[in-house]
């Protein structure tokens, strides 16, 4: 028998519908994110990992981060020094260089997540480990211009920097430790700190982070899960739960995403330019797909040891003879903007009037005529001697994307009488041998990531020519020497004045543009592809990822 | 027969031992070391890095003294620690290892119970329509690449129907029904491509056994054709079948690199791939050892079953009698 007689049932129910569809969806508020590296360690000082990054971002702050318009801001500090506020002093050093005091003060409501105030002693204990030689820390360069930390009290310190550069206050790798969990760890064993570390040990234990979240679940090679930190200072973040998932094949992440299995995939880490593309045809409805140029920079490095490389004109002929631009268009949809130099159009110390290099396939030839390379038998130039105009080109097998590129170079450079060999090897190979030891023959592509307004010394200084006297120190891998290349990088690194330092810029550029030591190909677009009820995400296009400001991260 | 089975562990320790050597010399002679693959992710990291970072992980030794001591260490019962992970390599491996035995013996379990009943009936009606329908399958399933047939479940049941999630684990906590659902997908895949190879074998192995003379003489004696198959014949055609049960057992260990990718499955097969790729010398290392460990032992617990399957067949004494 029925409690509802039938006719009220048959009344009720259509309300019932109506009114369930009616009712409002809760704002979802839990997120899983996808990308296609899972973080092997999560200690923010050892190692450096573009899959750590993005998960840190959102349990801690660096001190000092360019903003999505490349803007360097205070993260954990309150104010930036500068020379205008007082705050950076320069500091006459004994040898008559100069260095630098910046006073810092952290934030007052910064806070570990076990409830312990972010202090001083972090500050300095941090600087100890950094300066550790054992401590495992993967690039030592700041804490070795760290001469000392002058603590003023709990809250407020001066670091005391041996070299006055231009970019004296960006402070991004100083990445905080807590000194009351890790202290004990470090001071018990220095040596064997980074196998000890409460960062991979226990990595959920509370007080390792003070960011918008916490890390409360970590399983290796799978997933990490956050939770909001009770104890962050800034905007309280909206959602309640994000699991970040490893994903390699990108096929499986996209058919993750469509699946519903994740939410958003990571623009950073996730599908390439291709993959996006096409998913942006057969899916573009469902998401909001964008491509944000960033500071990968994709270029053709030249060795200038190389006979024919060596003659200028050889390598002007070889840049106008490629049709960048078509190349641009047709594989990537213009999504990834062509490159005049190295200096990304973005950063605010691009130059404009930099030489460029349109398609122009008979001032190629004419270029490499004079160069005395003339047409064989077979359509390929020799020159004098009947050496063959024939180079080898290699990047990183199973790259896609280059390995498509290469092609179409190849046959744009057959056009002009110039015969390129592909020879392609395994990253590690590439980068661990052919590159670091400049065994390539003649041309290596791949991708530089710098930062904004970064000095190219590494790239372009004759002393970062890697050797074996040097044991293969340096990445300026074309072996370029320019004296005064050399002195602009030199006079770039001191100079304070950024009218001044803008037009070093513009000489390094137009430097880079004319000699041509590594041909500019394009800048690499990051695709984000987020699904239409996420919102505050914002691609910044450097190294500071989108991630770092995932509080304001919000569904709708 | 302890002496047998002495001699065969004492040879399996000559093998691991011979293969800790090689795999060890061939991680380190592979181009690029760790230090190179850090630096490749960070431009700031300078020469004086290098040389410091390559002290501190022991790289600037000569290779033997370095696999000396980790041989020394090794015997001593410390494995050493996991250079990407930083933690002891035993406490990396062991969850992986359960996720892979996890994957693999459910898909093993699947695959031999498809597998076998198909291949005893093809090879029992050899030539005839059944047979013919089953083999067609057994290679469609055989020659099916692992990473398309994933992609086609997981568009198929993930994507359209949304019956199982698409790859991963199941969060912890997640109940019982939550993880089986993580599960289907990757076994299933595992699964069709193993039994079709087991079919094959089977179906091989009966056709064989029904030959015999021995299986002749059961039939003049009246015995059912069920008889004749499950009784007779069986027992013999599993001699050949029990032999790649057991490397596939053995393979239990060793994880699926290709389905545990697709399916973002932690298991052994991405660890191992991850930490060679990684000059995770540590994890490499001791992973490869302990599956050719397993595939020493399966195969050695293989000959012994021949003994429980054949009476003829003794061991230690060199030959059948």
């Amino acid at each position: 028998m029925s409690l509802i007689p039938r006719g009220v049932a048959y009344a009720v129910l259509p309300v019932a519908i109506v009114a369930t569809l009616a009712t409002p969806v809760a704002a979802k508020d839990d997120l899983i994110i996808g990308f296609t590296q899972y973080p092997a360690t999560f200690h923010p000082n050892i190692d450096s990992m573009a899959a750590k990054t993005y998960v840190l971002n959102m349990v801690r702050r660096p001190l000092t981060a360019y903003d999505k318009d490349w803007v360097l801001r205070c993260q954990l500090c309150v104010e930036l020094p500068t020379m205008e506020n007082g705050l950076a002093k320069p500091v006459p050093r004994p040898d008559g260089k100069q260095g630098v005091a910046m006073k810092f003060a952290i934030h007052p409501g910064a806070t570990w997540s076990d409830g312990t105030p972010v202090t001083t002693a972090d500050i300095a204990f941090t600087a100890e480990v950094g300066k550790h030689p054992k401590s495992g820390v993967a690039s030592q360069e700041f804490y070795n211009r760290l001469e000392r930390v002058e603590i003023h009290d709990a809250k407020s310190f001066t670091f005391h920097v041996d070299k006055l550069t231009y970019q004296f206050n960006d402070v991004s790798d100083f990445q905080l430790l807590p000194a009351h969990l890790e202290r004990p760890v470090f001071m018990a064993d220095p040596d064997n700190y980074r196998q000890r570390t409460l960062f991979d040990a226990e990595p959920t234990k509370p007080g390792l982070h003070f960011g918008p979240y916490r890390i409360s679940e970590v399983v290796a090679g799978s997933h990490v899960v956050l939770t909001p930190n009770p104890t962050w200072y800034g905007d309280k973040p909206f959602f309640q739960r994000i699991t970040i998932r490893a994903i390699e094949n990108t096929a499986a992440l996209e058919a993750n995403l469509l699946s519903g299995s994740i939410d958003y995939i990571a623009g950073e880490l996730g599908l390439s330019l291709d993959q996006a593309l096409a998913f942006q045809k057969r899916h573009g409805a469902r998401f909001d797909i964008s491509f944000k140029p960033g500071l990968v920079y994709e270029h053709i490095d030249l060795n200038l040891d190389n006979p024919a490389l060596k003659d200028r004109r050889v390598r002007q002929a070889l840049l106008y003879a490629i049709d960048r631009q078509a190349v641009s268009q047709q594989l990537f949809e213009g999504k990834q903007p062509v490159a005049a130099s190295f200096v990304n159009p973005l950063d605010r110390v691009i130059a404009d009037d930099v030489p460029s290099y349109r398609l122009d396939p008979a001032r190629a030839q004419a270029l490499l005529d004079e160069a005395g390379f003339k047409p064989g038998a077979d359509g390929i130039r020799v020159d004098a001697n009947g050496v063959r105009l024939s180079l080898e080109l290699g990047t990183t097998a199973g790259n896609r994307t280059r390995e498509a590129v290469q092609q179409v170079l190849q046959s744009q450079w057959r056009r002009v009488g110039v015969e390129i060999r592909i020879k392609n090897d395994p990253a590690r190979i590439f980068f661990g041998e052919i590159t670091r030891k400049r065994s390539f023959g003649g041309l290596a592509m791949y991708a530089w990531l710098s930062s904004p307004e970064s000095s190219p010394r590494n790239q372009l200084h004759s002393q970062s020519i890697p050797t074996e006297a040097n044991n293969f120190a340096g990445q300026n891998y074309p072996g370029f020497k320019n004296p005064e290349m050399d002195k602009l990088i030199d006079q770039l690194e001191t100079e304070l004045d950024f009218a001044k330092r803008k037009a070093i810029w513009a000489r390094i550029q137009e430097i880079y543009a004319t000699e041509l030591p590594i041909l500019p190909l394009y800048f690499r677009a990051d695709p984000f592809i987020v699904p239409k009820w996420l919102v505050g995400v914002e691609a910044t296009g450097h190294q500071h990822y989108s991630s770092l400001r995932v509080e304001h991260w919000k569904s709708q | 027969m302890i002496r047998y089975l002495a001699d065969r562990l004492l040879q399996s320790l000559v093998v691991l031992a011979v293969m800790s050597f090689v795999v060890y010399v061939l991680l380190c002679l592979m181009p690029g070391d760790p230090i190179d693959i850090m630096m490749s992710g960070d431009p700031k990291m300078t020469a004086a890095d290098r040389a410091r970072l390559a002290e501190d992980y022991g790289l600037d030794r000569p290779i033997l003294e370095r696999y000396g001591t980790w041989l020394k260490a090794a015997v001593s019962g410390d494995l050493g620690w996991s250079r990407t992970f930083r933690r002891p390599v035993l406490e990396i491996l062991l969850p992986r290892l359960g996720n892979t035995i996890l994957l693999m013996g459910a898909a093993l379990g699947i695959a031999l119970m498809v597998g076998l009943p198909l291949g005893i009936w093809a090879g029992s009606r050899a030539g005839g329509l059944a047979d013919r329908v089953i083999n067609l399958a057994c290679f469609a399933t055989a020659a099916t690449p692992t990473f398309w047939l994933a992609l086609l479940l997981m568009i198929l049941f993930a994507v359209k129907l949304g019956w199982f999630p698409a790859s991963g684990l199941a969060p912890r906590g997640a109940g019982f029904w939550e993880s089986l659902r993580h599960l289907v997908l990757p076994v299933v895949t595992l699964a069709i491509v193993e039994s079709g190879i087991y079919a094959r074998h089977m179906r091989a192995a009966m056709i064989e056994a029904l030959q015999h003379d021995y299986v002749r003489t059961a039939r003049a004696k009246g015995a059912t054709r069920v008889r004749v198959i499950l009784v007779h014949a069986l027992r013999n055609a599993l001699l050949p079948v029990t032999t790649v049960t057991a490397l596939g057992f053995g393979s239990l260990f060793s994880g699926a690199l290709i389905t545990e990718t697709m399916f973002a499955w932690p298991g052994m097969g991405k660890l191992i791939f991850e930490s060679i790729m990684s000059s995770d010398f540590n994890v490499a290392l001791v992973a490869l050892l302990f599956a050719t460990l397993v595939t020493l032992l399966c195969n050695l617990a293989a000959d012994l079953s021949y003994v429980a399957l054949d009476p003829r067949i003794s061991i230690g004494h060199g030959a059948a009698r």
